[in-house]
């Protein structure tokens, strides 16, 4: 029973990987592009709500507006400003910029807040549970965390299949020399991909605040899972993404339940494991 | 007539390679135009520099009355000026009616429709829910064109639109033209096939060497000095 | 003779003034031990250290395009490898070091054959998740102290010489060897005919594969040539350090993002670049490595403007602008 209870809980963490990888592949599959500070950015958007909820003691729902309208629009201004310029076919110079970013984000964090982790207390979220049998509980937040990656993976797809904006970014997607051509802006489209990867990491951040305790070093870990996330999943898939997650989830709680230290290092040898053997991933698309 | 497109010593560079040498080139309000010339004149770079995709600050192209130098392509592409590149450049992902869908983003008003382009090519009909790629070369022109048309261009530029297509095919395909400037469109192509350019044109410009070398209409040129222009076989082509 | 004769000239003479100059220094440094103070020889051995790691990193990067951000892998297993080679197998340290970088190099064959079914950014993001594997793997070994490391001990150490000041003078000369090989190696591999299949790869892949360079076989040989380098340095690093432990070997900060830095700062993709980042990389910290997180959010800062302002470098901007090389690559033709 005790397996049966660390799968039910790797499928739900599986959701808060996926939706720490929604992002990193919503971007890749616009601009072919990684951003090296997207675990940061969403550590940054954890400190951010921590900051509000508990240090200016504002409204948790409130708090999560002005969250994620924060990310959405740094997400915006940053690619529109910076990252646009580096975007091409030399891959150093986004990565090293966003290499950059990376380290001055953590250091920021860390004369801001200091070293020492925090975690933002969610009450009866964090305590309450649905007992199924003695073994195995279903805790309200990790159940939230998965309802909320199956919703922001469904309306991201929504978005991409269904609207006129997300016809614009699959175009972009395939030939962005040429979408000019058709009246599209493409230094606008990609901000707003970027804005709405932002956003996603702004719904990460919130929940990472909330599941666990984080410093700020607690970045490029997120990177590497989001990273594991889309490559099992196969690039460019969304749902792909979100198996990818729970794959890196259940690996995770298995290695945990056989010794605490290898959780970690279980899921990335899963990851590897996967990409000798499926290197395009479970869902390939591109 | 008015002007609608006039260039004025147009040049063009790829890095310290030189590709345009002053071109003069003009189309009016409802013309249809053809620039003809072999491989590596300079067709294309024209189009590419009056399209915004190459720089051209700091030249004199006027579109519709503007200054068009320097912009950038999607605010040329707003001003009324739309492509079909050079090999369709479809996008994969995305059916034929999305592919036509992207062409109306700018919302410019217009004659043209999505119900428009199925009545000028009832072929994309049945196929509007497919990948654009998985349609045949000729019905892959045909959503181009369509693309383009999306917009309501006042001027419509194609580029090597009969490239690699079947004789039937491409007769086809410019069937549509007259249809297309009775909207009040013109139509500014680059053409390979000189007979093709000479039937549907009314005034050519033929491009060697990034330069012009001859222009008129297809009822004054002769075959002898088009051959010429294009070739450069000769001196008495001017 | 025309002006343009006239600065070619101006240029080539300048280029041997300036190699006479920086033989003058490694002349300097070849005997530093006599005029060094043990703090200032100290120093030079992380300058050398980090001399043959931006090499390495360049030769990678800067040539074959393979961007990785995993190195850390190659310093830790050269490290670990090292200790265990030392204490646990009883060789001599100074064959213990080479010995750990071969079998490192052993190593990156599994490890490049995966890393390579990853291409561009997705590379350089697995190749951390390796390094990530590495450190957590060498955590889980008690034999080696598990996640709190293990020292060298004192006996094993004091093995290389007698007296503290000769076993300093043995690992100076290691620390020496070891940088200034490193630029020696890369230069005599781009003047072979290995260079000439390293210098397409980095102008352009499609059109060293049209030429019948086997591009992907070249990189990989060079990923596995980065690796023991790298792992040698690794070795030697923490053999002056006498104590490792797995947060320290796999740094991602120190073997790594320092690393791009030097090389990107002095400008990739010549050999000339990491010479000159190491020096503006050790200048800076001397200067500001006591403002903390400061100093860190600086190194980013500056990473990001170089990437803005010139991506090719101090030493690209330099050679675009004038015809320097003290390193010459490409045979002139008279």
């Amino acid at each position: 029973m005790v397996w049966i209870n660390a799968i039910v809980q790797g499928v739900l963490l599986g959701g808060l990987y996926a939706l720490f990888a929604a992002g990193l592949s919503l971007m890749f599959g616009v601009m072919r592009f990684i951003n090296i500070a997207h675990g940061d950015f969403i550590v940054t958007a954890a400190y951010l709500m921590v900051a509000l909820v508990t240090g200016l003691a504002v409204h948790p729902a409130v708090a999560v507006v002005l969250v994620l309208i924060a990310l959405t629009t740094a997400g915006y201004v940053n690619q529109r400003i910076l990252l646009n310029r580096v975007l091409g076919k030399d891959i150093l110079p986004p990565i090293l910029v966003t290499f950059g970013m990376s380290i001055i984000i953590q250091n920021a964090l860390l004369e801001i807040f200091s070293a020492d982790s925090q975690r933002l207390p969610a009450g009866w979220l964090e305590t309450g549970s649905i007992v199924l049998s003695d073994a195995v509980a279903i805790g309200w937040l990790p159940l939230l965390m998965f309802a909320a990656a199956v919703a922001v993976i469904g309306g991201l797809q929504l978005v991409f299949y269904k609207t006129p904006l997300g016809r614009m970014l699959r175009a972009t997607s395939d030939d962005p020399e040429i979408v000019p051509l058709m009246g599209g802006n493409n230094a606008h489209i990609f901000a707003i991909a970027t804005a709405l990867a932002s956003l996603v990491v702004g719904v990460a951040g919130i929940f990472l605040a909330m599941k666990t305790n984080f410093d700020p070093s607690a970045g490029p870990a997120r990177l590497l899972f989001a990273f594991e996330a889309v490559i099992i999943g196969g690039l460019g898939s969304l749902w792909g993404t979100l198996v990818g997650g729970i794959v890196l989830g259940v690996a995770q709680t298995l290695g945990a339940q056989i010794d605490a230290g290898v959780q970690i290092l279980a899921g990335h040898l899963v990851f590897l494991a996967l990409l000798v053997v499926r290197p395009r991933g479970l869902f390939p698309k591109m | 007539m008015t002007r609608l497109l006039e260039t004025q010593g147009l040049t063009a560079f790829y890095g310290d390679f030189q590709a345009l040498f002053g071109i003069d080139v003009s189309v009016d309000e409802g013309e249809c135009v053809a620039l003809i010339g072999s491989n590596g004149a300079g067709k294309s770079t024209f189009l590419r520099a009056i399209t915004g995709m190459i720089p051209a600050r700091g030249q004199d192209v006027m579109f519709a009355g503007q200054h068009i130098a320097g912009w950038a392509a999607d605010r040329i592409h707003k001003a009324g000026m739309a492509m079909v590149p050079e090999g369709r450049r479809l996008f994969p992902s995305l059916s034929v009616e999305e592919n036509l869908l992207i062409g109306a983003a700018g919302k410019r008003p217009g004659p043209w429709s999505l119900d428009a382009v199925y009545e000028l090519f009832p072929d994309l009909v049945a196929k509007r829910h497919n990948p654009g790629t998985a349609l045949s070369g000729g019905q892959q022109q045909m959503v181009a064109i369509g693309r383009a048309l999306m917009s309501n261009p006042q001027l419509l530029l194609c580029d090597e639109i009969s490239l690699g297509l079947a004789p039937k095919v491409i007769k086809d395909i410019y069937t549509a033209v007259p249809k297309i400037r009775a909207g009040g469109t013109a139509i500014l192509v680059v053409e390979q096939d000189v007979g093709q350019a000479l039937a549907v044109a009314d005034r050519v410009y033929c491009f060697m060497e990034g330069r012009v070398t001859l222009t008129g209409t297809p009822a004054t040129l002769t075959r002898a000095q088009i051959a010429a222009a294009y070739f450069g076989t000769t001196e008495e082509a001017h | 003779m025309t002006s343009m004769d006239m600065t070619q000239g101006r240029g080539i003479s300048v280029s041997v003034v300036l190699r006479l100059v920086l033989l003058a220094v490694v002349a300097g440094l070849a005997v530093a031990p006599v005029w060094a103070g043990r703090s200032d020889l100290r120093l030079l051995m992380e300058v050398f250290s980090f001399l043959a790691l931006a090499q390495m990193w360049n030769l990678l990067a800067g040539y074959t395009g393979l961007i990785s951000v995993g190195q850390q892998a190659f310093v830790g297993l050269g490290g670990y490898l090292f200790f265990a080679l030392a204490m646990f197998a009883g060789l001599p340290l100074l064959i213990a070091i080479p010995a750990a970088a071969i079998a490192t190099a052993v190593i990156a064959v599994p490890t490049g054959w995966i890393a390579f079914r990853l291409q561009g950014p997705y590379f350089a993001i697995g190749t951390w998740v390796i390094a990530e594997v590495f450190r957590l793997s060498a955590a889980q070994i008690g034999a080696l102290g598990g996640g709190s490391g293990i020292s060298l001990p004192v006996a094993l150490a004091k093995s290389l010489a007698d007296s503290r000041g000769g076993r300093e003078m043995v690992m100076y000369y290691i620390a020496f060897t070891i940088g200034i090989a490193s630029v020696l190696m890369v230069w005599g591999l781009l003047r072979s005919k290995w260079g000439l299949a390293l210098t397409a790869i980095r102008d352009s892949e499609p059109a060293a594969e049209a030429m019948g360079v086997a591009t992907r076989r070249v990189k990989f040989m060079i990923y596995v040539l980065a690796a023991f380098w790298t792992s040698l340095t690794g070795g030697f690093v923490f053999l002056q350090k006498l104590r490792i432990t797995p947060d320290a070997a796999f740094s991602l900060n120190e073997w790594t993002a320092f690393v791009i830095f030097i090389v990107v700062i002095g400008g990739i993709g010549s050999i000339e670049g990491p010479v000159i980042g190491v020096v503006i990389f050790f200048a800076l910290r001397e200067v500001a490595s006591d403002w903390g997180t400061w100093y860190l959010i600086m190194m980013g800062g500056i990473a990001i403007a170089v990437m803005l302002v010139d991506k090719r470098g101090v030493w690209g901007a330099i050679r675009a602008r004038t015809n320097l090389s003290i390193f010459p690559v490409t045979k002139v033709l008279d």
